[in-house]
């Protein structure tokens, strides 16, 4: 096993401890807040759209971005879960598909 | 049976319940995890560092989200938003337990929730609904998932640095891929259509506008919350 397996890098461990703090402010946080104050029913209402108009923002521009093999990847991986709802296999099916459209171009 | 007015207890009994109980999420987030250590792989971080992260950090999405916009030296700003904006689902869900967590105090209810994600989550209310009164059962599917999901993102790291993939390779794509699967899972029905609608709209013009900067996500996210927020609210205050 090399050595730079285990380097670390100052800058990578200041990410990772913020991200992890970041975390479990949520995590920890949102329990701790949520026995202090009750958010009004609008909040709510609005944060229970959070987890999926995410998601969607984060994977509509990354496959207009990545042009056609991420485009051909998520047609493949969507029909897949739809139909299967296993989502190794879905993942699979993306990557099979994205990976003959490398193939081909 | 479980008495509903029995007191909430926290035994090894139900902890061990738990960690079995969660065994059947482990196919689910196998692939994760291996797409995890791949893409942390394909973004320059050492074996050491990936699991690292993966063991402080110990969410999955996030750090997907985080790796794909890693940079060297990584934008701290950006990738700590990142973990905040795509975890807050987690800062809704601790409170949905707390007819057992609020019996207790100390390590039991912080360990518990630093182990919290949505598998373990979701089996806990479960079983909570049906009357089940161990609260340990949380903290007992979390070290499941916890285990393998380390254990997992460092056997994705080996899997990336023994096939020497180039940039662009089609197998980074299991890390977009992983993400169409769970929006596939997280659409609710029609009334999702506008709300997604519109952060779409808006995190294409954002990500045009603001070319290599991360602020598409948070923008399209927060216009289509708002959207489908207000919407249900002014709904519910008709009704």
């Amino acid at each position: 096993m090399s050595a730079d397996f285990w380097h670390f890098d100052p800058w990578n461990l200041a990410a990772f401890a913020l991200m992890a703090i970041a975390t479990y402010a949520c995590r920890g946080g949102g329990y701790w807040l949520f026995r202090q104050i009750s958010p009004s029913p609008l909040v709510r209402a609005i944060l229970a759209y959070i987890p999926g108009t995410l998601f969607v923002s984060f994977v509509v521009p990354a496959v207009i971005k990545g042009g056609l093999q991420p485009a051909v990847g998520t047609v493949a991986t969507l029909l897949v879960m739809i139909y299967s709802r296993n989502l190794g296999l879905a993942i699979i099916a993306g990557v099979a598909a994205a990976w003959g459209v490398w193939a081909l171009g | 049976m479980e008495n509903r007015n029995s007191p909430v207890v926290f035994t090894r009994a139900g902890f061990w319940r738990g960690a079995k109980q969660s065994l059947p999420a482990v196919i689910g987030i196998t692939p994760f995890g291996l797409v995890a250590g791949i893409t942390g792989q394909g973004a320059g971080l050492s074996l050491g560092e990936i699991t690292l992260m993966s063991a402080t950090v110990y969410a999955g999405a996030s750090q997907l989200v985080a790796l794909s916009i890693w940079s060297h030296p990584p934008h701290l700003l950006a990738v700590t938003f990142a973990a905040f904006v795509v975890n807050l689902r987690l800062a809704l869900m601790g409170p949905v337990l707390s007819p057992w967590l609020d019996k207790f105090r100390g390590w039991r209810v912080w360990l518990s929730l630093f182990l919290m994600v949505d598998h373990n989550w979701a089996f806990s209310v479960r079983e909570m609904n049906a009357g089940y009164r161990d609260a340990a059962y949380l903290l007992g599917g979390g070290t499941t998932l916890y285990t393998v999901w380390v254990i997992t993102t460092a056997a994705g790291h080996l899997m990336g640095s023994a096939l020497h993939l180039p940039p662009g390779h089609p197998l980074f794509f299991a890390a977009l891929a992983a993400f169409v699967a769970v929006l596939a899972q997280m659409w609710r029905g029609l009334g999702d259509l506008l709300p997604w609608a519109v952060a779409i709209v808006v995190a294409v013009l954002v990500a045009q506008i603001l070319p290599g900067t991360f602020w598409y996500i948070v923008a399209g996210a927060i216009a289509g919350s708002i959207t489908g927020g207000v919407r249900d609210h002014r709904r519910r205050l008709r009704a």
